[in-house]
């Protein structure tokens, strides 16, 4: 019975991934990702990864999707130009054969996969207790590779300054994305009051859980980065002009704790990002506070792209 | 056959899919969109690879279940940046076309006011 | 006891598939926008109502009730947002022509 549904869901997943490929309208396109991306949520699920799927969930198809279909509003005066430069038949079939060949070789691959298959769970078992979380992804990604999550926090900032610097030169400085006009008493506004509150209960909830159970501060970030999203969606907020040093501070703050936690290491424990016996989990809950904001700022205002209004007077 | 198995062969359609529709798509905004399908299926195989690490009590290997949650993130990170590139290129050319031989529509100073 | 309570669970659960597959349909078959919208929202509305409240009696906590009803009134919310907006920008894309 299991293995029906997960065959319809496989199934299903190809064809939206072929939809997306496919389909001749971009937003079209866009559509079947989201709907995919939620599919592979359940995927997730069945894979027994829920911290992933909370995280494909909220980033890969809620954020991504989110990203996707506001640059394909924008560009769809393009979309005609563009459909006149496909390929000719060759490249198609050149392509069609390139695919099939990389995917025959990877299905080789995960048939042949080895037996037993090699896993570090016991080793993350052995030392869970040492860190004092419960939830052993977050053990791995704020303990065992903690160098990871610190260089990812740091690509999301580069990424984030990266998109800014796009900026034409007399916007810099200034506020990103457009002024969104919506209606004061229509429904938007009436969501962006009501869901708030509830959108950053849940937030906070789902990073404080991730301590024991499923979730985590990518996740929790998301969640409140949407909110924050929807109120300036519904005109009842503005994106921040990019050259204030309250952003600044915020921005930098949670890489820049974890690094003074990783220097503290070096001398407290004999190794960068080493914590001292005994006090693991309250520098972790350090970095994962100082972490939230930076997150939550970062993702929502990647979305909202490069400042494309001038700086205030 | 196992969900493991399974979903590593449906990852390994995926990536063929994606990198088909990365070829032949001319539009960068649908090519970043088939990007984003191999890299969907670059993450569902790794994570049918940690299914199969289930040990000690846990649904699947939690070190390659951590990386993909920062893999996640830093692929949203990746398309975040093409897509401003895409939009910055679109509001200077009003083109977003990548052949070489495409009609230079390029006007300094017009959009500059 | 438990075996009432499967029964409602069966039932309630299949009522809600019911409505699903109602809301497909009409979202397929319906002619125009607003009648698909009207085939969507009673699949959410409905369909999901009647899952959680099928699903209601198997939880083993109070807590993990409360987040299913959290669930639906979330996706209530979302779901007459959503069609609220796509049905008034087809009005005013109406009004335009």
């Amino acid at each position: 019975m299991s293995d029906a549904l997960n065959i319809g869901l496989a199934g299903l997943i190809l064809g939206l991934a072929l939809w997306s490929i496919v389909a001749r309208e971009a937003f079209a396109a866009v559509e079947g990702f989201m709907a995919f991306g939620l599919l592979l949520t359940l995927a997730w699920v069945q894979l027994h990864g829920i911290d992933v799927a909370l995280t494909e969930a909220a980033i890969g198809g809620g954020l991504t999707g989110a990203l996707l279909i506001g640059a394909a509003t924008r560009l769809r005066s393009t979309e005609a130009a563009a459909r006149v430069e496909g390929p000719g038949a060759p490249t198609r079939w050149l392509a069609a054969g390139v695919s099939v060949a990389v995917t025959a070789a990877l299905a080789v691959g995960v048939l042949a996969l080895p037996v037993p298959a090699p896993t570090l769970a016991p080793d993350v078992a052995a030392h869970i207790a040492v860190t004092g979380v419960g939830n052993p992804i977050t053990a791995v990604l704020l303990a065992f590779r903690a160098m990871d999550t610190l260089l990812e926090a740091i690509v999301l900032l580069f990424a984030l300054i990266g998109v800014w610097s796009l900026a034409p030169d007399r916007f810099w400085g200034g506020r990103p994305g457009l002024r969104q006009q919506a209606d004061p008493n229509g429904i938007l506004a009436y969501v962006a009051r009501v869901l708030p509150p509830i959108g950053v209960i849940a937030g906070i909830y789902i990073f404080w859980v991730g301590a024991d159970h499923p979730g985590g501060k990518f996740q929790g970030a998301t969640l409140m980065a949407a909110m924050w999203l929807l109120v300036m969606m519904a005109g009842l907020a503005d994106a921040p002009p990019i050259s204030r040093t309250w952003l600044r501070i915020l921005l930098v703050a949670g890489p820049l704790v974890f690094i003074a936690i990783g220097v503290v290491g070096v001398v407290t424990a004999d190794a960068f990002l080493a914590y001292p016996p005994g006090i693991a989990k309250p520098l972790i809950l350090v970095i994962e506070f100082a972490l939230m904001p930076t997150l939550t700022l970062i993702l929502g205002l990647m979305l909202v792209g490069a400042p494309q209004r001038g700086p205030l007077p | 056959m196992s969900a493991a198995t399974l979903f590593g062969l449906c990852a390994a359609a995926l990536i063929g899919i994606g990198l088909y529709g990365l070829i032949v798509n001319p539009h960068p905004l649908r090519k970043i969109l088939a990007f984003n399908v191999v890299g969907s299926g670059v993450f569902m195989l790794f994570g049918a690879i940690a299914r199969r690490g289930a040990a000690a009590g846990m649904g699947g290997d939690p070190v390659p279940q951590a990386l993909l949650i920062t893999g996640i993130v830093v692929a949203f990170s990746a398309t975040a940046l093409a897509v401003a590139l895409l939009l910055r290129l679109f509001d200077e050319t009003r083109s977003v076309s990548l052949a070489s031989d495409a009609p230079d529509k390029t006007q300094p100073g017009v959009d500059d006011v | 006891m438990s075996a009432v309570i499967n029964l409602w669970t069966v039932i309630a659960v299949s009522g809600g598939a019911v409505f699903f597959l109602a809301g497909t349909t009409g979202l397929l078959r319906f002619p125009d926008a607003f009648t698909r919208l009207h085939a969507l929202t009673k699949a959410d509305n409905l369909g999901l109502g009647l899952v959680v409240l099928g699903l209601l009696p198997q939880m083993d906590s109070v807590s993990g009730g409360l987040k299913l009803l959290c669930i639906w009134g979330l996706v209530l919310l979302s779901g007459a947002t959503a069609s609220q907006l796509i049905a008034r920008a087809l009005v005013r894309r109406d009004v335009q022509r």
